[in-house]
C-alpha cells in the first residue's frame, strides 16, 4: 500500500487525540492484515469511494474509547454505555476527514460516506485487491487501532491502459 | 470549560439564538456546550439536511452551525435550500471534510464560514463574531459596561 496515502490518516489520529485528550498519541505497531480483523474494543467503519476506494475502521480498547465519549459528551460515560460507540464513530468521522481533506488537497478525488458502528466482532479480509495495513497507537486511556484497506482506482486504470 | 464573554443580538441585547445541524449526537452535545460558554441559546437541532430546512423554518435563528457529509440530505445542498428560501440566513459549515473544493461549494450555495472539526473554541467564537459582525455584541458593550 503506498504510504504517501496511508501517512495523512497517521498525522491525523495524531493531531485528534493529541487536541481531544490533551497527551500524544504514539504509534507502537504496524502489521498487515492476513486473515482479517478482529475487532478490540468499540469500533466504527468509514468507506470511501472515487478515485481511491475502500474502508477504515477505528477500534479503540474500552477504557480509551470510554475516555473519549466522556470528552465529547462533558462528564463520565462507562464503556459499556452504547453512547461510547456514537463517539468513537464521531472521532472516526473527524479522523477520517482530515486525513481526506489532506488527500482532495492533493488532488485525489474521492467521497467519504458517514460513519456507521461496527458491530460485528469479526470482519472479513478486506477484498483481494484491497490490502490492509492495521496501526497501533497507544495513549494514557489505553490502545487506538486503525485498519486502513483501500486501492487506487486510477492507477490500476492507467496501468491496464499501458498493459493493453 | 472555557467561558466567553456572551454575545448579545444588539437590538434586543437578548442571547445569540442558534440552530445545531450534525447527524452525530456527540457533535450536537459538544456544540451545544461550546453555544453556552458563548452565552448563547439553542432554539433546535437537526440531524439531517431535510430536517434542518423545516427546523430553520420554526425557530428562524440568527446561526445556523451545519455539518456537511450527513444522511438523508448533506449539509451542502441543505445550504442552498435554505439560504434559497431565507437569503439572510447566517450559516457556519463545521465538519471534519474540508477540503477546498468542498469549501468552495458550500460558500457558492451561500455559507458564511468554515470550521473544521475538532473545534477549536476559540477559533469558533471569533468566527461567530466575525459572521454575526454589527448584529451580535459582547453583553459589556450591550449593557453599557465599557462606556464612559
Amino acid at each position: 500500500m503506498r504510504m504517501d496515502l496511508i501517512q495523512p490518516f497517521i498525522g491525523s489520529l495524531d493531531a485528534v487525540l493529541a487536541e481531544m485528550m490533551k497527551a500524544p498519541a504514539n504509534i507502537v505497531d504496524l502489521t498487515m492484515e492476513e486473515e482479517g480483523y478482529r475487532r478490540k474494543g468499540a469500533a466504527a467503519v468509514v468507506s470511501f469511494k472515487g478515485q481511491i476506494e475502500g474502508r477504515i475502521i477505528l477500534d479503540m480498547d474500552p477504557a480509551a474509547a470510554a475516555h473519549i465519549a466522556g470528552l465529547l459528551a462533558g462528564g463520565d460515560v462507562a464503556p459499556e454505555e452504547s453512547l461510547v460507540s456514537e463517539a468513537v464513530c464521531e472521532l472516526a468521522n473527524m479522523v477520517i476527514g482530515n486525513a481526506v481533506t489532506q488527500l482532495n488537497d492533493r488532488g485525489f478525488e474521492f467521497r467519504v460516506l458517514p460513519p456507521s458502528i461496527l458491530a460485528e466482532a469479526q470482519c472479513d479480509k478486506a477484498g483481494h485487491d484491497s490490502e490492509a495495513t492495521i496501526l497501533r497507537f497507544d495513549t494514557a486511556q489505553g490502545s487506538v487501532h486503525l485498519n486502513i484497506a483501500m486501492h487506487y482506482l486510477a492507477r490500476r486504470t492507467h496501468e491496464k491502459v499501458q498493459v493493453g | 470549560m472555557k467561558q466567553f464573554e456572551p454575545l448579545t443580538r444588539k437590538g434586543d441585547a437578548q442571547p445569540v439564538r442558534y440552530l445545531i445541524v450534525d447527524d452525530s449526537v456527540f457533535a450536537r452535545k459538544s456544540l451545544a456546550r461550546l453555544i453556552e460558554s458563548f452565552g448563547g441559546q439553542l432554539v433546535g437541532e437537526a440531524a439531517d439536511g431535510l430536517s434542518a430546512i423545516a427546523e430553520y423554518a420554526r425557530t428562524m435563528p440568527d446561526l445556523v452551525l451545519m455539518d456537511i457529509t450527513m444522511p438523508q440530505m448533506e449539509g451542502i445542498e441543505a445550504v442552498e435550500r435554505i439560504v434559497h428560501d431565507h437569503p439572510d440566513a447566517r450559516i457556519v459549515m463545521v465538519s471534519s471534510v474540508g477540503y477546498q473544493d468542498n469549501i468552495l461549494a458550500a460558500l457558492q450555495k451561500g455559507a458564511r464560514h468554515f470550521v473544521q472539526k475538532p473545534v477549536k473554541p476559540d477559533a469558533l467564537y471569533e468566527i461567530i463574531r466575525y459572521v454575526l459582525n454589527d448584529d451580535a455584541v459582547p453583553a459589556s458593550v450591550a449593557t453599557g459596561e465599557n462606556s464612559q
